[in-house]
């Protein structure tokens, strides 16, 4: 009962060879603060270890320990703090040196390498040869430890490196079949699939294997888009079929750089504004960007290329950080190129910030962008609230804007929620909060709505006052009418006098609803009832007829919602 | 003859700063403003019902555009979700300080329907600009109470409640008479009746029987 794939979806991916670093962020940040390998390091993020290195795991570090356990553990640890910056920027020597043996590199993310497998194999002979190869060529020239994993794909490729495994061609499935089903989530690297495979998990899934002999209609059915994009991958297939769009040509982004760009932080204002033009032109047409070029040339007449591939499509700000990272690895690495004297070590100043271009390069001049594979932008399509259309945009920066002049407690929406009264059943959520109701409206698990007995029908009050105003309900003798403890009213409400006003008579009524809430709280409990009314103009006015809905607590009454 | 448009409404609907559509309104509201719909880049006056302001506002958050609500505290947000307004595109600005202007104008560069209520406390000058923003941005001004040279104005007059009878039943709907005047191509006065709300929240044509009538009680 394998799964049969749609024809045409079947064409098995291209054979990848994926170069990966271990440890990488680790690897840059003691490189940055000149440990040797021998410490052992952590790098920490929101005091969570996030990657450790191979001594530090000898001495029982885990990922995901808290920082004070993981230093319980290892006393002499370092612990180095979580800059995606730097680990970009100390891997573009990596990027060089795979580049100078095989054409065609693309940066996952720093600390992987994506390049076709086909020429350099061809070219060196064997798969065994090219790897062989590309491992001596980061050592020398990057100082870098890396493993090599070749595969159909990107993802059989990267769990291929992990393990530092040729897969023949065609056997990706059967390699990927004997692997825990904790696989498909590979921290770091975009998609959150923590909860699938905790799930997958507990129903029994427990390799990639059994994932990937469910059928997809299946996997369609009980996990929507996300479970079968995780399945793709289980079977082998690349994450999206291959209906990738070539970009027009006329997306491509440039921007001459006067005064040329030489300086990092000068390099992170240059690729703000191009980056969300790009990210424009291609939303304009309904597309997204997953694999992106960037080209740049220097004073000295180089043109520097690297492409940048995502596994989600890429944001404005996604744009903008890839470019900065690129503009920084080249900028900061450039002096420690090959042929350069000090090749065998990592290049000096690493995360140096503001670190200027070596001598004899000059600065960037020329910035292309280019979009080398987009797909339809329905893969964007969620935003804050759901979805990301551009008059949510635009509102949403006007909202960000009036909070700026106001203060973060000035925007709000409302959230409908569960409740009796008009007050109860809306939370006013400050804008950018968690758009969580207060209570519950509709029961997670069934989807249903839940009962909230004595609750108002429609309409509802269009005013209702923050502060209750107090009111005065009158019978025809000028006395306050009561109500009894079974919620019967004392007499036929006549007139009402509302926050001060001289009284109105009642053209009709209805109530009174009485509403108990929480009565079993100590101390929580609420007693009321309800009533409408419809008033009169005031005497001796002409006017209108008003409706209020009118609430009595503890003998007095007040109006809790105008019908206006 | 629904979906025959008379000449003057066609030319009512090319004569459109940047040429885009206005901002479509419930069936019932649509008689009365000039094209159908709230023009970009006009003053739209609401007075005498936050009910009808917010059945005003709900088509148009249907179709994906925003609103906003400055200076309202006691907006009932339960009867814009029942007038069809989509909660989650109707950002409310309760407290915008003694000078509503500079939130107003920030809010119309991203905000399609900015509705406003105390706009006594504006200045001239800045009411001026104000409209200006909201014609260069296509958006569509709507204060809740009078704006001297407003391109419509809307009275709403409460006629009668329906459904509460001594003690009995509740309340139901409620029949006005919106009257709507203006300028330009609103200059001819129209007047309609309506349910606001009708039964189900939103707003409704009065059905043709006889209106049941509210009598006094006593």
């Amino acid at each position: 009962m394998t799964a049969d794939p749609a024809p045409g979806v079947a064409a098995s991916p291209a054979r990848l060879m994926a170069v990966w670093c271990p440890d990488w962020p680790v690897v840059a940040g003691a490189a940055a603060e000149g440990l040797t390998v021998q410490v052992p390091a952590a790098v920490v993020s929101a005091n969570r270890v996030v990657t450790c290195s191979a001594t530090a795991r000898a001495h029982g570090v885990r990922r995901g320990q808290r920082r004070r356990e993981a230093q319980g553990r290892c006393p002499e640890l370092a612990v180095l703090a979580d800059d995606p910056d730097r680990d970009a920027r100390a891997f573009e020597p990596v990027a060089v040196a795979v580049e100078a043996l095989a054409p065609g590199v693309e940066v996952v993310r720093p600390g992987l390498v994506a390049v076709p497998a086909y020429g350099p194999v061809r070219y060196f002979g064997s798969e065994p040869a090219v790897a062989e190869r590309i491992v001596d060529m980061v050592a020398a020239q990057a100082a870098a430890e890396c493993q090599i994993g070749i595969a159909d794909g990107l993802f059989p490729a990267t769990l291929a490196a992990h393990r530092g495994l040729l897969v023949p061609p065609g056997g990706s499935g059967d390699f990927l079949a004997t692997l825990g089903i904790g696989e498909l989530h590979q921290p770091g690297a975009g998609a959150d699939r923590s909860a699938l495979v905790d799930l997958l998990h507990r129903l029994g899934l427990r390799s990639l294997g059994a994932f990937a002999a469910l059928s997809v209609d299946d996997v369609a059915s009980r996990f929507g888009p996300e479970g079968v994009r995780a399945h793709r991958l289980a079977r082998g297939l690349d994450e999206r079929p291959l209906a990738r769009r070539r970009p027009p040509a006329d997306l491509t982004v440039t921007r001459t750089l006067d005064p040329p760009v030489d300086r990092v932080d000068a390099a992170a204002f240059a690729s703000r504004e191009p980056a969300e033009q790009l990210h424009a032109a291609l939303a304009a047409r309904g597309l997204a960007c997953i694999r992106l070029g960037v080209r740049a040339c220097t004073e000295a007449g180089e043109e520097l290329y690297r492409v940048w591939r995502c596994a989600e499509p890429l944001t404005p700000s996604g744009i903008a950080d890839r470019v900065r990272w690129q503009l920084d690895g080249w900028l900061t690495s450039r002096g420690a190129r090959p042929g350069s004297a000090d090749a065998s070590t990592l290049p000096a100043g690493l995360g140096a910030d503001g670190s200027t271009l070596q001598a004899g390069l000059g600065g960037i001049t020329l910035l292309h962008l280019i979009p080398e594979e987009v797909i339809g932008g329905q893969a964007l399509q969620r935003g804050l609230w759901g979805e990301s259309g551009e008059e949510d945009e635009r509102a949403g920066r006007a909202l960000v804007r009036v909070q700026g002049m106001l203060g973060p407690d000035s925007v709000f929406t409302g959230v409908p929620g569960g409740g009796r009264g008009p007050a109860d059943r809306i939370r006013l959520v400050p804008w950018g909060d968690d758009p969580t109701p207060a209570r519950p409206a509709v029961d997670p698990r069934l989807g249903a709505e839940l009962p909230w007995p004595g609750r108002l029908p429609t309409p509802s009050p269009s005013r209702v006052p923050t502060t209750p105003l107090p009111a005065d309900v009158l019978d025809n003798a000028g006395r306050i009418v009561g109500v009894s403890g079974r919620g019967v009213l004392s007499a036929v409400p006549y007139r009402v006098a509302m926050d001060g006003r001289p009284p109105r008579r009642v053209l009709s009524w209805a109530g009174p609803w009485p509403i108990e809430e929480r009565w079993w709280e100590p101390g929580g409990g609420r007693r009321c009832v309800r009533l409408q009314a419809v008033l009169d103009a005031e005497p001796g006015r002409t006017g209108e007829p008003l409706a209020v809905l009118l609430g009595c607590e503890t003998g007095r009454w007040q109006v809790e919602g105008i019908y206006e | 003859m629904a979906g025959v448009s008379v000449a003057s409404a066609l030319r009512e609907r090319l004569d459109i700063p940047g040429g885009r559509p206005p901002f479509s309104v419930a069936g019932p509201l649509a008689p009365l403003l000039p094209g159908g719909g709230l023009r970009r880049g006009s003053v739209v006056a609401v007075r005498g019902s936050t009910a009808l302001l917010l059945a005003l506002l709900a088509a148009a958050t249907v179709q994906g555009y925003w609103a906003a609500v400055v200076g309202l505290a006691d907006i009932g947000v339960l009867a814009a979700a029942e007038a069809g307004v989509v909660l989650h595109r109707l950002a409310l600005i309760p407290r915008p300080g003694t000078d509503p202007a500079p939130a107003v104008a920030a809010l119309l560069d991203g905000v399609g329907l900015v509705a406003l209520a105390g706009a006594d406390r504006i200045t001239d000058r800045a009411r001026r600009s104000l409209v200006a923003r909201a014609r260069q941005r296509g958006a569509v001004l709507l204060p809740l109470g009078p704006w001297p040279g407003a391109d419509v104005e809307l009275r709403c007059r409460t006629e009668a409640w329906h459904g509460p009878e001594a003690g009995a039943g509740r309340l139901r709907s409620r029949e006005v008479q919106v009257h709507a005047t203006g300028r330009g191509a609103a200059a001819r006065p129209r007047t309609a009746r309506l349910l606001l709300p009708g039964p189900g929240g939103a707003v409704a044509q009065v059905p043709a029987g006889p209106p049941r009538a509210i009598k006094a009680v006593g």
